[in-house]
C-alpha cells in the first residue's frame, strides 16, 4: 500500500479551482487513489463530488492512499497528487 | 388561427419573432418497473454524459474564465464516474433511471449541505444537475434559459435570477410570463436590459415552440400566429418605435427644463463601451464588487488603481459614483473569512465590514484618490453602502477625505438613515437611496422572496414618504440626493421622484431614453403634483392610478 499523509496547501481549500485541478490530475492516473480526512469516509480522488464532499480547508490533513505494485505505480501517482495537494493551487494561472 | 394575448406591458419597443418556452424542472413521475437492466443503465448513464457534455460545449464557448471555470466545475460534477457507479447500482436494485439519478444526486447534496460554508452553496448546483439529468433520462427538454441558435422571444412561466444570470440579450428579442407584476423579477430585469417585456399574460405558455409572434411592450399585448403581412407592419411599427427612442438626446430635464442627471449603473469599464455619447451625464453607481469577487487574497493597491483608473478615463470626465466594496455574509469573500450568519441581510455587510476591517476599505479608498490623480479631468464621488447612522457616515467621510476624496456621500438603504437624513447631510455631500434595499428593511421584506413582491413595489407610499425625507433634507441643505435602486428605471415613477425632490437617477443604460422622454413630458409643478398625489395614497396601486 503506497500512502502519504499531507497538508492541504491551497488557500480555498480542496474546491473551486483545486478541486478540479486535482480531480482531473487523479483522472488522468494509471491507477485508483483515494483520499481520507479524519471522520469522513474515503472517496476516489478522481471523484469531484466526492473530492468536494470532503469539505477539506487549507491546513486540513488528507491521507492518500492507493494499491502499489512492482513497478511502483501506485506511489508514483500517491506522490504526484500530493504534491499538488500541498501546493497553492490557487496561486495557477487559471487555465480556461 | 391568429390570437391575442394580454398582459402587463413593461417597457417600449414592438418585436417579431419565433416563441421558446423555457422548460421548468422535471416533475418526478411515480416509480415504474425496471425491465432490461442495462436499457435503464444505459438510459441513466446517456443521460449523465449528455448533461455533461452540454456543459463542457458551454464552457468551451464561455467568454470569461471564470465562467468557463464554473461550467467546467459543474461539467465533472455531472460526469463523476462515482456518481454513475451508484446509479447503476440502484438500478441494479430494481430502480428506474429518473428516481436512480435522483437518489444519487440527493445523496451528494446532503454530503455537501452537511459540509457547510461554500460547499452547501454548491448543493443548489447540484439540485440543478439533478433536474437536468432527470429531464433528459425523461425525454424532456432540459430547464432552463433555451438556446435554440436564433434570436427569439422568451417564453417562462416566471423567470428566477438563477435563469437569467448570462442572459444572451443579442438572442432574447423579447420577454413573455405568464405569471409576475409589473414589479416581479422578470419585470426589473427586462427594464434593466432593455428589451420589451409582457407580465402576466395568461395562455403564453400555450403556445407551441416556434410559433411567430409579435410582443408589443407599450400595449401589453402579444400577437400570436399573424399573417406575414401583419408581421411586416408590426415590425415596421417596431422600427419606427425604436427610431423614436434612438432620437432622445441630450441631458435629462423636465419639459420646463428643470435638470434631473441621468446617470448609469455600472459593474466595470466595459460596461461603458459604446455608451458615452453627448447624451452620457456620468455615473451614478460604480459597484466595485467585480474586482474583489472569487478571490482568495483582495486585489493589490496596483490592480485596483488601474481598473478605477480605466473607469474614470471612459467616463470622459463625467461624475463617476463609486461605491465602496458591498461584501458581507450575504456576498462572502473569501479573504474576509466572514463566518456565516443566521441572517446575513441583518449581518455583518456594507460599511460594517469596513468598520471591523477597515484595511480593506483603506486600501480601496487610497487606491481610488491615486486613479482620480491620474485622470485629467476626472469627477471622482465615493460612499458607502449600508450605512446606519450618522456617527458611521462622518466615520466613512473621514476616512475618505484623508486619503484625498473631496465629495464623499452615503447610500440611504437602512431606514434609520432616511429618518436622520438632515443629521447625515450636515457630514457628508450627497445621499444615494438604493431603492431595493431600503424597501427590505423597509417593509422587514426578503428581497430575494417573489412572494413578498408586493411589500418591496417601488410605489409604496411609504418607502416615498422615507425618499421625500431623504430629498426634503438635501433641498433644505443645497446637497444632492439621488437614486440608485430598481425604482430609477421605472418612467412613469420618475416624475415622482423628481416632484419629490430628487436630482438624480441612476439606472442601467437601455431604460434612460424611457426614463428622459417621461421626463420631458412633465413640467416640474406636474412632478410636484403627482408626487403629493402619490404620497397621499394608501396603496402601491391607488399610487400608480393617482400618478397616472
Amino acid at each position: 500500500m503506497a500512502q502519504r499523509i499531507v497538508t492541504v496547501g491551497s488557500a480555498s481549500g480542496l474546491h473551486a479551482r483545486p478541486a478540479r485541478l486535482f480531480v482531473k490530475a487523479a483522472a488522468a492516473l494509471p491507477v485508483t487513489v483515494t483520499v481520507t480526512v479524519a471522520g469522513k469516509p474515503p472517496a476516489k480522488a478522481a471523484s469531484m463530488l466526492g473530492v468536494l464532499a470532503l469539505g477539506a480547508v487549507q491546513g486540513t490533513e488528507v491521507t492518500l492512499a492507493a494499491d502499489d505494485d512492482a513497478a511502483g505505480q501506485g506511489q508514483a501517482a500517491v506522490d504526484q497528487l500530493a504534491d499538488l495537494l500541498a501546493a497553492d493551487l490557487d496561486a495557477v494561472a487559471p487555465d480556461a | 388561427m391568429p390570437e391575442s394575448l394580454g398582459g402587463i406591458g413593461v417597457g417600449v419597443g414592438i418585436v417579431v419573432g419565433p416563441l421558446v418556452r423555457m422548460s421548468g424542472p422535471p416533475e418526478l413521475p411515480l416509480p415504474r418497473p425496471v425491465g432490461d437492466r442495462s436499457t435503464e443503465v444505459a438510459l441513466a448513464q446517456d443521460a449523465l454524459a449528455t448533461v455533461a457534455a452540454e456543459l463542457a460545449a458551454r464552457s468551451a464557448k464561455a467568454s470569461d474564465s471564470t465562467g468557463a471555470e464554473i461550467l467546467d466545475a459543474l461539467s465533472m460534477m455531472v460526469g463523476d464516474p462515482t456518481l454513475g457507479e451508484q446509479v447503476e447500482d440502484l438500478i441494479c436494485a430494481d430502480t428506474d433511471a429518473p428516481h436512480a439519478l435522483h437518489a444519487a444526486f440527493e445523496g451528494y447534496r446532503e454530503l455537501l449541505t452537511q459540509a457547510g460554508g461554500y460547499m452547501a452553496e454548491r448543493a443548489q448546483d447540484l439540485a440543478d444537475l439533478r433536474d437536468r439529468a432527470i429531464a433528459v433520462a425523461l425525454g424532456l427538454a432540459m430547464p432552463g434559459v433555451p438556446d435554440p441558435g436564433h434570436p427569439f422571444v422568451l417564453a417562462a412561466t416566471e423567470l428566477s435570477p438563477a435563469d437569467t444570470a448570462g442572459l444572451d440579450t443579442t438572442r432574447v428579442l423579447a420577454i413573455v410570463t405568464e405569471a409576475g407584476g409589473p414589479t416581479s423579477h422578470t419585470a426589473i430585469l427586462a427594464r434593466s436590459l432593455g428589451v420589451p417585456c409582457v407580465v402576466g399574460c395568461a395562455g403564453v405558455m400555450g403556445v407551441v415552440d416556434g410559433t411567430m409572434v409579435a410582443v408589443d411592450a407599450e400595449a401589453g399585448v402579444v400577437e400570436v400566429g399573424m399573417v406575414a403581412e401583419r408581421q411586416d407592419e408590426l415590425r415596421a411599427r417596431g422600427l419606427a418605435v425604436a427610431a423614436e427612442l434612438a432620437a432622445v438626446r441630450g441631458p435629462g430635464r423636465t419639459a420646463d427644463g428643470h435638470p434631473v442627471q441621468l446617470l448609469r449603473n455600472i459593474g466595470s469599464a466595459a460596461d461603458l463601451d459604446g455608451a458615452v455619447s453627448e447624451s452620457f451625464e456620468g455615473v451614478g453607481l460604480f459597484r466595485t464588487e467585480f474586482l474583489f469577487l472569487d478571490r482568495t487574497d483582495p486585489p493589490s493597491f496596483d490592480e485596483q488603481r488601474s481598473a478605477y483608473a480605466a473607469v474614470l478615463r471612459a467616463a470622459r470626465g463625467r461624475k463617476v459614483v463609486v461605491r465602496t466594496l458591498d461584501a458581507g455574509a450575504d456576498k462572502p469573500l473569501p479573504f474576509l473569512a466572514m463566518k456565516p450568519e443566521p441572517n446575513p441581510a441583518l449581518g455583518v455587510r456594507g460599511l460594517r465590514v469596513g468598520r471591523r476591517m477597515p484595511d480593506v476599505l483603506v486600501e480601496q479608498l487610497a487606491a481610488l484618490a491615486a486613479a482620480a490623480a491620474e485622470v485629467d479631468g476626472a469627477e471622482v464621488w465615493v460612499m458607502a453602502p449600508m450605512v446606519a447612522t450618522t456617527g458611521e457616515a462622518a466615520w466613512f467621510a473621514e476616512l475618505a477625505r484623508k486619503e484625498g476624496l473631496g465629495t464623499v456621500g452615503a447610500m440611504v438603504e437602512v431606514p434609520a438613515l432616511a429618518l436622520h437624513a438632515r443629521q447625515v447631510l450636515a457630514e457628508v455631500d450627497f445621499l444615494s437611496i438604493g431603492t431595493n434595499d431600503l424597501a427590505q428593511y423597509t417593509f422587514a421584506a426578503d428581497r430575494m422572496d417573489a412572494a413578498l413582491a408586493d411589500l418591496l413595489d417601488p410605489w409604496q407610499p411609504a418607502l416615498l414618504d422615507l425618499i421625500a425625507r431623504c430629498a426634503g433634507a438635501g433641498q433644505a441643505l443645497g446637497k444632492p440626493v439621488g437614486i440608485c435602486g430598481e425604482a430609477a428605471a421605472d418612467p412613469r415613477l420618475a416624475p415622482v421622484l423628481v416632484g419629490l425632490g430628487v436630482t438624480s437617477l441612476s439606472m442601467a443604460g437601455p431604460a434612460i431614453p424611457l426614463v428622459s422622454r417621461s421626463l420631458a413630458s412633465h413640467s416640474l409643478a406636474d412632478c410636484q403634483n403627482l408626487a403629493q398625489l402619490a404620497l397621499s395614497a394608501t396603496s402601491p396601486e391607488a399610487a400608480r392610478q393617482a400618478a397616472r
